[in-house]
């Protein structure tokens, strides 16, 4: 009897779950009258914004990437070595993104770094991209940060410094070539992650204008009927394919981490 | 009389039979101990016993009253575990009200029953301390106040003190005992050390790959293990090989002496070799004082261990482990010296299969 | 800590090393003032100011008509509905997965599948659901040509209260699962074996122990979906555009174009988006508090 619950359960939960998804594939498959085509898709890949604003989805996406390892693995690092009492108000602070809406944060940037203001960030599209990176890594931060600290912990931080400086190594190269290689799976998954996260990002780019693919898949929602449709099916394989790069990754550690 | 029963008691997993076939009554009041390698089954026939799992044959009796399908909650039994187990969301008061509470005892009772408990097991002043807060032998002896807080039947411990240090291990066992004593309640002991079994047990169970191989006291399970298996597991053992002479009267041919064992050997022909196994307590160097040479070899090595050297001698390829007792003026083998054994006649053993 | 005039001298090495050692989390603090601590003080600041900068309760005052309250309620609502149902689904099937109810094998592909659906929200979520239930979505066509049934009649509408709660519970569901499977495999095999010998019946067990010792994690998780709802700005307005006032969308409008003719009730109303998730989050810190006296 409890099995049958379950069960029943388990079949409304996945019909939940996997409709939308069809309806999505169903939808964006139905553009040409009365069969199944590609069109939708040909139309999507063929337009000039959707090129334009992936491209610059995924220039974000990489430079937020970059710009969260370069914060957070440093940070991490330092904070289990040096100020581990320290430790509990920096897990604070990086999950703070989770409480503040973005719409909030993204509302103070265009109020703080407007033209007017000490550092007039708004002001050139350059100045925007910048803020928007940083915005994305304070999105980031949250998943970038656990990921990191938690590899951290599978390793013994204190005794790895103290056996690369007894052998001359100055800080760069212990962060570099000593701690940065023993979190890889751990930074790649929050990169990872981190991908998913910006691509389809909204908000943010929306209210800062700048061409982003979050934005441009509203537009398109907002004014076509089966282009968007695609564009879900597209994001959601993206969403899927990241997610499936961070299980390859820690699966590819599992095995390298087992004795021979 | 007997109290608790198991009957044919079977359990497979899978195609894997783990327990077979195991038989075995306790009485009332009595301690009994499961002894046995890691993986021989003991956890497996306490957890039936508990009711954590259903045998695949046989049956469970506590006071005549057959249990085997009965769900563990609807057994009276307590249950000591390796790890503690202690509920962590609560402190040592409610962990060993716990079964009172559930059971619906009201709440002057509880209080009573929970305060005479934490005396018995001399830690009313920690009641408020929850388990994180406490040592592990600490939390091991609250674990055995709430498993007998609602007055079980039988309590079963699966090696309660495996998880803790030697020296609380040895006070804790006795304490448990003096506990188990106390109460008059039927225990089953789960251990791998023999030395916990041998010493704080009315009876023994020695279990090897799901069965048991003898059930005695520790004096029998010792001098008179059934199998090699139990001489080998409970104790050190020596064996060496020797010729039988004359079976029917139990004389063997040990090295070039001639010696008639306590028990007459069945099963061989005479003129075939045969081996006969000894404690090392059954070895003395030989001397003026003792009979004569029964084996002559060569010091591999004397440990000294404070009240004993536990000395190895090389007898002809067989190593023989022996204690000579210390005292200032005590013989000090040194390796690689000849030294001459004799033994006693009535510790020798031929062992059957 | 600090003596008001430093001895000189006598540590000079340790005097040394203190400022080295927070050296190492300055650029991690910069970067955190920089973009998440002052943007969120300019907006908390700004509520309580006049455009010339002074002082006032006005903004704040502004916020109490009736249209933005509803929009307030609104979001409230669907954030607290959907944070429960999450919550409570979430903890079910990660429950049922890993205490027994299913087979353990689609542990794996449940994980991963919360992973991706967690994160499918936003934009192509809601363009998901109006494929599915939308006015012209293919179940809403489905039930009315082939069972003649026509949601609408039936007062289900994807642009309203249940049709956002249903959406957002594509991402909190698999967020609950998510967070709490972890916690569930924290629950000892041995706990529910104790309580059982002990005489307690499943029920007992779950509402003495497993659930005690869960509750900081149900709540905290709680929180966090509360908070994911509640600042959710993509999803609303993909799925609505404009035609379901809830307060990330009003905002949204707000910042856009000032459409409330008052760009101090832009901070006012972002501070009261803060001030709900603080609340939200003070009350989970309280809660865990009290349910948690026995954690290291
Ligand atoms: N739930 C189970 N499923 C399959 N095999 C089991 C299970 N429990 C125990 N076993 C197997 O049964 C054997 C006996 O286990 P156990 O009773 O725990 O041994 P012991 O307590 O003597 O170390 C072991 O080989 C173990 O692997
Ligand atoms: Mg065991």
């Amino acid at each position: 009897m409890k099995r049958f619950w379950a069960w029943g359960a388990l079949i409304i939960g996945l019909l939940y779950f996997i409709l939308p998804l069809i309806g999505m594939t169903n939808f964006s498959l139905k553009m040409r009258r009365g069969v199944y085509s590609f069109d939708a898709y040909a139309k999507v890949l063929a337009d000039t914004r959707f090129q334009e604003t992936f491209t610059y989805s995924v220039t974000l996406a990489l430079l937020t990437i970059l710009v969260g390892v370069f914060l957070v693995v440093p940070t991490a690092y330092w904070v289990r070595l040096k100020l581990p009492f320290l430790r509990p108000y920096v897990e604070f602070v990086t999950l703070l993104p989770l409480v503040i809406p973005a719409i909030v944060v993204v509302f103070g940037y265009i109020r703080l770094y407007n033209t007017s203001s000490w550092l007039p960030l708004t002001g050139t599209a350059l100045g925007t991209d910048v803020l928007l990176v940083a915005g994305y890594t304070m999105l980031a931060l949250p998943y970038m940060y656990r990921a990191v600290d938690t590899g951290l912990r599978t390793i013994d931080v204190t005794t790895l410094t103290e056996a690369a400086q007894s052998l001359g190594a100055g800080w760069f190269t212990i962060i570099t070539r000593i701690i940065l290689p023993n979190v890889l799976v751990a930074v790649l998954s929050g990169a990872f992650l981190t991908f998913a996260i910006v691509i389809g990002e909204f908000t943010m780019a929306a209210l800062l204008n700048r061409p982003a693919f979050g934005p441009y898949m509203q537009v398109l929602g907002a004014n076509r009927a089966y282009e968007p449709a695609a564009l879900a099916v597209i994001a959601f394989a993206i969403t899927w394919g990241c997610l499936g790069l961070i299980q390859l990754v820690s699966r590819f550690q599992k095995s390298a981490q087992r004795p021979v | 009389m007997s109290f608790l029963t198991l009957t044919h008691l079977q359990k497979s997993f899978g195609s894997v039979k783990v327990v077979h076939d195991f038989n075995m009554t306790i009485d009332k009041g009595e301690f009994v101990s499961f002894l046995g390698p890691s993986g021989c089954g003991k956890t497996t026939v306490l957890r039936m016993i508990a009711g954590f799992e259903i045998p695949t044959g046989g049956t469970i009796e506590i006071a005549g009253k057959d249990q085997t399908h009965l769900r563990p909650n609807q057994r009276n039994i307590g249950m000591v575990f390796q790890a503690y187990a202690l509920f962590p969301n609560m402190n040592v008061f409610d962990n060993v009200a716990f079964g009172l509470k559930v059971a619906g005892k009201p709440k002057n009772e509880i209080e009573s029953r929970v305060k005479e408990m934490l005396k018995l097991i001399h830690l009313e002043h920690l009641a408020d301390r929850y388990p994180y807060q406490m040592s592990g032998g600490q939390q091991q002896r609250v674990a055995l106040a709430r498993a007998l807080a609602p007055k079980p039947e039988v309590l079963l411990l699966d090696e309660p003190l495996s998880a803790l240090d030697a020296k609380i291990r040895v006070s804790l066992r006795e304490e448990i005992r003096q506990i188990q004593r106390h109460l008059g309640i039927t225990t089953v002991f789960v251990t791998h050390d023999q030395e916990e079994a041998l010493s704080i047990s009315d009876r023994i169970v020695v279990m090897n790959g799901g069965k048991a191989d003898q059930i005695g006291t520790a004096p029998e399970i010792y001098n008179r293990p059934a199998t090699r298996f139990v001489a080998n597991f409970v104790g050190t053992l020596n064996v060496i090989e020797a010729t039988l002479v004359n079976g029917a009267t139990g004389v063997v041919k040990i090295g070039e002496e001639l010696v008639s064992l306590p028990q007459p050997v069945s099963g061989k022909a005479d003129g075939q070799s045969i081996s006969v196994a000894f404690r090392p307590e059954a070895a003395m160097v030989a001397g003026p004082a003792t009979g004569p040479a029964a084996l002559t070899g060569t010091v591999m090595s004397s440990n000294f261990l404070g009240s004993v050297m536990r000395t190895k001698v090389d007898v002809g390829g067989n190593i023989i482990s022996f204690d000579i007792f210390n005292h200032p003026s005590a013989l000090r083998p040194k390796a690689g010296e000849t030294l001459s054994l004799t033994l006693q006649k009535d510790g020798l053993m031929v062992l059957g299969d | 800590m600090t003596s008001p005039n430093p001895p000189t001298g006598p540590f000079p090495a340790r005097r040394m090393r203190l400022p080295f050692h927070w050296l190492g989390i300055l650029p991690f603090a910069v970067f955190v003032l920089l973009f998440l601590i002052m943007p969120t003080m300019k907006i908390v600041i700004g509520a309580f100011q006049r455009p010339d900068g002074s002082f006032t309760f006005q903004n704040i005052g502004n916020l109490f008509t009736p249209s933005i309250l509803a929009a307030y309620g609104i979001s409230i609502r669907i954030s607290m509905a959907s944070a429960f149902f999450g919550c409570l689904i979430g903890f079910g099937t990660a429950a049922a997965v890993v205490l027994g109810g299913l087979p353990r094998a689609i542990r794996g592909p449940l994980m991963t599948f919360s992973g991706v659906a967690s994160n499918f929200a936003g934009v192509p979520l809601a363009f998901a659901f109006l494929a599915t239930l939308g006015p012209v979505g293919f179940i809403t066509v489905f039930l009315q040509t082939e069972l003649g049934i026509n949601l609408r009649m039936l007062g289900f509408n994807l642009l309203s209260f249940w049709g956002l709660t249903l959406t957002y519970l594509f991402f909190q569901i698999p967020l609950m699962i998510l967070i709490i499977t972890p916690a569930l495999d924290g629950l000892k095999k041995e706990w529910r074996e104790a309580a059982s010998i002990l005489g307690a019946t499943n029920a007992q067990y779950w509402r003495m122990v497993a659930l005690p010792i869960l509750t900081p994690a149900i709540l905290g998780t709680f929180a966090l979906l509360f908070a994911n709802a509640f600042g959710a700005v993509a999803t609303a307005i993909a799925l609505t555009g404009s035609s379901l006032s809830i307060v990330p969308i009003l905002l949204f409008a707000q910042i856009r174009g000032d459409v409330l003719g008052d760009p101090h009730l832009g901070y006012a109303l972002a501070f009261g988006m803060i001030a709900v998730t603080g609340v939200a989050n003070t009350v989970y810190i309280w809660l865990r508090a009290r349910s948690e006296r026995w954690m290291r």
